[in-house]
């Protein structure tokens, strides 16, 4: 197994109560991680931090073996890192078609790029049909097939998720769900999912970090998780 | 931080009104005495200048009230200045030489016009924010040549009016040096509006000015009055500016649309801004740095030597550079910006 | 009737250079959520050096482009210098920077040129051609409504065809997210507020050739016009910049020519009064703009 990312004693916030405690974490490529845990665990200012918008007191994050720190966040896309922030991110006042092009305005390659905004047309159907629209006139899920489309047209090595299945019912959650297999299957995408939905998470996850009050309390297969019954019933409330 | 948030003076419950009230009152008899003694040691030339500090004071403690405290910016002040000054004007036309006591008349009609215009401008001004406000006021400022203008005959247009002003009362002496006599004049306005403001903002108005600057949402939950309170800072602060540019008429015995630049209305935010908002104390040094810093400017191009047409752009310009500097640095410099001039939260 | 007719068209010309100078303030409001105050003094700065190159090269044109220039530079480096150091916590701390820039602008423009008007030659005939009878527009007056027409066309294909006019959107509606999706939002910035005092210094040349002269406080009441233009087109529509724009300048044009000269300012300011107290939103607005 050979590890994308890696978190190394991360630690966020300052004063006596910080956001984030030596957290370690390791990322495998080609791997789907869950990161779970009750709200104010610090899941966001997590992937806030492994994509640059926040900066750490102490700690350091590696990327394929490389320090990423000073390394500014509109940089990170250039490094195969793509952020789906927490909300989503559609720019509502723009149209499907103009965000998902935002994603691959910084590519060179205006031909493959072309070719990876097909492949998400394709891949979201309901996209394609609204093109046109604004942000602001698309469902909750159509919104976040948006974001995640618009990821995927800068062809990332590594997604960075948080609360994907948010205020989306449960079929549609189910989808995205397989979705992130199949793109990890097919494609071999690294996956980073901070989830407040545990079921769904840990149905696709190969691997499950549990947080609480900013520190990591496990950090286990997925599988693991799902059946050890006192680490869910402390920390993840089933 | 800016210079100086919380006022100082006594903003504490009811009960201790008293004491508050007194102090403010020692604070202004000390310096009733300090300025009576500088006005008997100074020049005449310094004593002019004491005397434009005191007006300009009127001016800055009333903006300082209306910005720093209540969190509303006004860049007309200058147009609520030139209504006080050329009401003195026209009122001393028609009073000319009937006693001392005219220019108190003349004053007072000042101070009533610039309120009335300052309720007019309030009204409007109390359900706007932020640029809006700005770009409001600061076409008030801008139009006053063009009011000047268009009531010409009144108001004589660009050549201004002259303002006829007795001479020191009889009383005092036959060689009573006149400049100490503008100082007086001057600083009994200053001082009374000081003392005024300090009482008033002390108080439960000054509780509500500074709740609505804070936090528009909970100060109208707490059952503060927002538009009465808005419209009631502007005319305060309107009165103030009535009073001090009434005072300018006096000390230069002439108006005319060219003493009331938008550059004035400019100066006196810079003023504020750098002398301390929300604090009266402040004001004082908005006041002084007004005067100080043209003096400055007009000592450097003395010192240099160039031709007088070069000269006279300099002095009339070096001033509106360095103020234009010193603001832009100190609003880059404090960390917080203008802390006091927090966006009034909406109601949801 | 003929006077009507030509009021029209010179309010129409006039109008044009505030729609001008209403896009350029409404372009930084919609990128930075801060009313330019100083695009006024900005657009006479340039406009200084302009007519300076004209007078010493004998070439107007050649005045008119360092002008446009010079806006773009300045624009730029008013962005990275000051206002990107601007605290934005408060709305008013950009209002009030921009007003001591005003100040320095207008001071050093007064140290260096001094107070005097001095002319400004506009490059066509300012006299109105006449169709059977009615005196129209004036060659200068064409020239305005081309170089308006070219620069509002220009700007729309930029902000709605091009990537770098996507970019420019979408940072200025959401500046995190632009980041994370790898764009230079510190660049669309500086971009944004160069295009819009490019823009600016451009309404100066065209309008300074109309007034009394080239003057540090030539631009102030153009300002308030144009202020009052964005405001009542509603300062987050361009097309509302536009509109606001004509309508201000046929204002101005009926009010002098009926009224007065005099009274003319006198009238923005009552229809600012009355769009910010009446319509607050502008008459093209999408959202309650009066809240900032």
């Amino acid at each position: 197994m050979t590890a994308l990312l890696e978190a190394q004693g991360l630690t966020v916030g300052y004063g006596a109560a910080p956001v984030l405690h030596d957290v370690d974490l390791t990322v495998a490529q080609g791997s789907i991680t869950a990161v779970l845990g009750a709200n104010g665990a610090g899941k966001t200012t997590l992937l806030r931090t492994l994509s640059g918008l926040l900066r750490p007191a102490a700690g350091r994050v590696v990327l394929e073996g490389q320090d990423l720190r000073g390394v500014r966040v509109e940089q990170m896309v250039r490094r195969g890192v793509a952020h789906v922030p927490e909300g989503r991110g559609v720019v509502t006042e723009l149209t499907v078609d103009e965000n998902l092009r935002l994603g691959g305005l910084w590519r060179r390659d205006r031909a493959d790029t072309k070719r990876a905004l097909d492949e998400v047309y394709g891949l979201f159907e309901p996209l394609a049909r609204r093109r046109r629209f604004p942000g602001h006139q698309l469902s909750g899920g159509e919104r976040q097939m948006l974001a995640l489309g618009r990821a995927l047209v800068g062809r990332p090595r590594l997604l960075l998720l948080d609360e994907p299945s948010l205020g989306l019912a449960p079929r549609v959650t189910a989808q995205i769900m397989a979705l992130l297999r199949t793109l990890r299957d097919g494609t071999g995408l690294t996956v980073l999912l901070v989830e407040q939905n545990v079921r769904g998470a840990l149905s696709v996850a190969d691997t499950g970090v549990v947080m609480s009050l900013g520190r990591v309390v496990a950090n286990a297969d997925a599988a693991a998780l799902r059946d050890d019954e006192d680490m869910r019933h402390a920390y993840l409330g089933f | 931080m800016s210079v100086t948030l919380a006022p100082k003076v006594d903003a504490g419950p009811r009960q201790a009104k008293q004491p508050g009230q007194r102090r403010h009152l020692l604070w202004t008899v000390a310096a009733a005495v300090l300025i009576l003694v500088l006005s008997y040691l100074l020049p005449p030339f310094r004593n002019y200048q004491l005397a434009t500090v005191g007006a300009y004071l009127c001016v800055t403690a009333g903006l300082t009230v209306l910005t720093g405290l209540n969190g509303q910016l006004s860049l007309g002040h200058g147009a609520l200045m030139a209504a006080g000054a050329y009401t003195v004007a026209l009122v001393q036309e028609k009073l000319a030489g009937r006693g001392q006591w005219t220019l108190l008349v003349a004053v007072l009609a000042a101070i009533v016009v610039a309120t009335a215009a300052g309720a007019v401008v309030g009204l409007a001004a109390a359900r706007l924010r932020g640029p809006y406000l700005a770009g409001l006021t600061l076409a008030v400022a801008v139009l006053v040549p063009a009011i000047a203008s268009t009531f010409d005959k009144t108001f004589n247009s660009d050549q201004g009016l002259s303002v006829y002003v007795d001479p020191p009362p009889v009383a005092l002496g036959a060689a009573f040096p006149y400049e100490r006599w503008q100082a007086w004049l001057a600083w009994i306005g200053a001082l009374l509006t000081v003392l005024l403001l300090a009482t008033l903002v002390s108080g439960r108005f000054g509780r509500a000015l500074r709740a609505v600057r804070d936090d528009e949402a909970a100060a109208r939950l707490a059952g503060v009055n927002v538009a009465r309170t808005q419209v009631l800072a502007f005319v305060v602060s309107a009165a103030c500016a009535g009073l001090g540019g009434a005072l300018f008429a006096v000390l230069a015995q002439s108006v005319s649309p060219g003493a009331f630049p938008l550059s004035l209305s400019l100066f006196l935010v810079m003023a504020i801004v750098i002398g301390g908002l929300g604090s009266l104390a402040g004001a004082i040094w908005g006041a002084v740095l007004l005067v100080a810093l043209p003096a400055l400017a007009h000592s450097v191009t003395d010192s240099i030597d160039v031709s007088p047409a070069v000269a006279q752009r300099l002095e009339g310009n070096l001033p509106l550079a360095l103020f234009g500097i010193t603001l832009i640095v100190v609003m880059l410099a404090a960390p917080g910006g203008i802390a006091s001039l927090r966006p009034r939260r909406r109601k949801a | 009737m003929d006077r009507f007719v030509f009021l029209t068209f010179d309010g129409l010309s006039r109008g044009a250079v505030y729609a001008a100078f209403a896009l350029a303030l409404v372009l930084i409001w919609r990128a930075t959520r801060i009313v330019n105050f100083a695009q006024g003094a900005m657009a006479v700065a340039t406009a200084y050096v302009g007519y300076s190159v004209s007078a010493a090269t004998g070439s107007y044109w050649l005045g008119f482009v360092v002008a446009v220039l010079g806006g773009l530079v300045l624009g730029a480096a008013t962005e990275r210098v000051v206002m990107r150091f601007v605290d934005h916590s408060s709305h008013l701390n950009g209002v009030v920077v921009a007003l001591g820039l005003v100040l320095v602008i207008q001071g050093v423009l007064g140290m260096i040129y001094g107070n005097e008007f001095r002319p400004a030659e506009a490059p066509f005939s300012r006299e109105a051609f006449t169709v059977g009878g009615i005196a129209l527009l004036s060659p200068f007056d064409l020239f305005v409504f081309g170089a308006v027409f070219i620069v509002v066309v220009l700007l729309a294909v930029l902000f709605t065809r091009t990537s770098v006019g996507l970019r420019m959107r979408a940072s200025a509606f959401a500046p995190d997210v632009s980041r994370l999706l790898g764009v230079n939002v510190g660049g669309m910035l500086t971009l944004g507020w160069a295009l819009a005092a490019a823009v600016g210094s451009l309404a100066g040349m065209l309008v300074l050739p109309t007034e009394l002269g080239l003057h540090p406080n030539a631009m102030d009441i153009v300002f308030v016009s144009s202020f009052t233009a964005a405001v009542v087109g509603g300062l987050d529509s361009a097309v509302g910049a536009v509109a606001g724009g004509l309508i201000v300048g046929l204002l101005l044009s009926y009010v002098s020519g009926y009224l007065g000269a005099t009274v003319a300012p006198i009238a923005v300011l009552l229809l600012l009064v009355v769009v910010l107290l009446g319509r607050p939103g502008g008459l093209f607005s999408r959202s309650a703009a009066r809240a900032v």
